[in-house]
């Protein structure tokens, strides 16, 4: 084994331990309730890592993404509680949760083959509103949803008997229920990991790579351009939609409200900070954006040891230290904080100059 | 039998029509240009084939089979490429990437790498930009690459719009020598361009469209020598 690769054996052997050892660390040095903030930065890297097939990969500004996210979570609940009586279970629930949202994803992306850029943001954005609103008002005449109340005790993930919802001893380890989500999200993230890369260099990646930069001249090189977009919103759609799934298991109980716009932006926001296209950067960006809303709050504790009182709300603080962030990074690194090779083309200055002159190319001709 | 029939084809956009009853071939092989002023509908006529644009009236055969309502992406695989006006390029990919497109219809693999290294050696400024992005090249490395990227589908008819567009003297004389060179190897190629005078002694075959209509075809040569095209597109 040559020096190179047994180096990228040891920081995977490494990563993995860490990884393992990760939710027991944080439990004796920040508390249990950062492991809950743990399980939930891999549900949004979950989520992120599909809308960035969709927006990332294909290039198509999906505004209205949380919706899959809902439709998955609304899928495992509805089965999987006492509203309906029905406890289906998981292994039935999560593959049905992406399919039915990968469905949606066809649905609510046909419509809008034909636009592009601002329009296609408009209208998924529409879409992820009704989809909410919906499930909002769909309590009558025939009560599906619940309506505003949300569903509540929801089932539970158990697998082979074992319910992720309580603590187990297992091997003489005492796992609480945030500790064993913790390792069901993981394994899951990893495979979406995993779907994602084998995506982003299989033809079908290629197709969406080609469309993402010219839609014209992606048809004459063959490639169905409906077909393709639709597989995207598909893809990142059942993304979601499994992500939804877990998200109601762990959680027990949802409600419309936790499927609206803010959500969908943040999301996007995830992929724009971290590095549209870049699976790493991503990942980065889901995580930092799960976990440092949360640090914040401190913010709200060392008001009241310093100065007695709380002068400035955290909740406050956390919206507008996020759009200075924001803007800091349109500033300094336009491209995310870990970019993708093609988006660094795209904003190095280079790239720009030969743009301009193309399309200077292109205005005096027409 | 012609390898691309067009048959009364007309093309509209809205209530313009902007192609009248074209009727024309091309044969196995052949090198035809189609000449005429600005907005006379060659770029329109060109696309309509390639089914970049529905057909209003009219039929269109290639190799037998009729294309007139097929997608683009279907004519593709039937061997008819198009190299569009603006070249068309993916500019944020890098020169490799733009080839593999090209043979994104074809699964193999091991002829496809032999075709792009032919193509690296014809341009060389392309083999030696083959991992920069696409954008950053020159407009005459461009359209290289553009013409190298459909030759990658394998077509048996490749269409040409305007590659002399924008280009250096030198530039257009290196493309229209590979355009002949392609047709030598028994690629057809029908040729849109405002350079009149280049095209007709490129091609073999000449067709002059006026506002949407093919006003006049023959020999190149016999075209050349014609007193009104010379004072029409020759500027003599």
């Amino acid at each position: 084994m040559n020096q190179k690769s047994r180096h990228a054996w040891l920081v995977f052997v490494a990563l993995g331990i860490g990884l393992a050892l990760l939710p027991f660390l944080v439990d004796a040095g920040l508390g249990r309730s950062w492991v809950r903030i743990l399980d939930l930065a891999l549900l949004y890297v979950m989520l992120a890592l599909g809308l960035n097939i969709v927006v990332g990969y294909a290039g198509l500004l999906d505004l209205g993404y949380i919706a899959f996210y809902a439709v998955g979570a609304y899928c495992y609940a509805l089965l999987a509680s006492p509203m309906f009586g029905l406890h289906l279970p998981f292994w039935v629930l999560l593959p049905l949760g992406a399919l039915v949202a990968g469905l949606f994803g066809v649905l609510l992306g046909t419509p809008t083959l034909r636009l592009r850029g601002d329009y296609l943001a408009i209208v998924t954005l529409g879409f992820g509103e009704i989809i909410r609103i919906f499930l909002n008002n769909l309590n009558a005449p025939i009560n599906i949803t619940n309506g505003p109340q949300g569903v509540n005790q929801i089932d539970p993930i158990s697998i082979a008997g074992l319910s992720l919802g309580k603590t187990q001893v297992l091997f003489g380890v005492t796992f609480s229920s945030p500790h064993l989500y913790y390792y069901l999200f993981l394994i899951l993230t990893l495979v979406v990991i995993f779907v994602s890369m084998r995506l982003q260099d299989s033809r079908i990646g290629r197709a969406w790579a080609a469309i993402r930069e010219d839609e014209v001249a992606a048809e004459a090189m063959g490639i169905n351009v409906r077909n393709i977009k639709l597989l995207a919103f598909a893809m990142g759609a059942s993304f979601g939609g499994l992500a939804g799934g877990l998200f109601a298991g762990f959680q027990g109980f949802i409600s419309p409200e936790s499927f609206n716009l803010m959500e969908s932006i943040m999301i996007l926001c995830m992929i724009v900070l971290g590095g549209m296209g870049n699976i790493p950067g991503v990942i980065l960006g889901a995580v930092l954006l799960t976990v440092l809303p949360e640090a914040l709050r401190y913010i709200g504790d060392l008001q009241r040891a310093w100065l007695g009182h709380v002068v400035i709300d955290p909740s406050d603080l956390r919206m507008l230290l996020f759009g200075f962030a924001l803007i800091l990074m349109m500033l300094f690194r336009p491209a995310g904080l870990l970019p993708s090779r093609q988006r660094k083309r795209e904003l190095s200055a280079a790239g720009d100059i030969a743009e301009q002159e193309q399309a200077s190319v292109y205005d005096a001709r027409h | 039998m012609s390898l691309l029939a067009i048959q009364h084809l007309s093309v509209s956009y809205g209530n313009i029509q902007a192609v009248s009853r074209a009727d024309f071939t091309v044969d196995e092989g052949e090198r035809v240009c189609l000449i005429g002023a600005n907005g006379a509908g060659k770029t329109t006529l060109l696309k309509a084939i390639a089914g970049m644009l529905p057909v209003a009236h009219g039929a269109i055969h290639f190799a037998g089979q009729s294309i007139t309502r097929l997608a683009s992406h279907q004519i593709v695989h039937l061997g008819l490429a198009l190299v569009p006006e603006g070249r068309g390029i993916f500019s944020r990919l890098s020169v490799q990437e733009n080839l593999a497109m090209g043979a994104y219809i074809r699964r193999d693999k091991a002829a496809v790498q032999q075709e792009t290294n032919e193509i690296y050696q014809r341009f060389p400024r392309l083999g030696e930009r083959r991992n920069q992005p696409a954008g950053q090249l020159s407009g005459g490395e461009q359209q290289m690459l553009a013409i190298g990227r459909a030759l990658l589908s394998r077509p048996r008819l490749l269409l040409l719009d305007e590659p002399s567009m924008g280009l250096a003297p030198l530039m257009v004389k290196t493309i229209f020598e590979t355009i002949a060179d392609v047709a030598e190897r028994g690629v057809s190629v029908l040729l849109v361009e405002q350079n009149a005078r280049l095209a007709l002694a490129t091609c073999e075959r000449g067709l002059v469209m006026e506002r949407g209509e093919i006003a006049l075809q023959g020999a190149a040569a016999t075209l050349a020598q014609d007193a009104t095209i010379q004072r029409a597109y020759f500027g003599v």
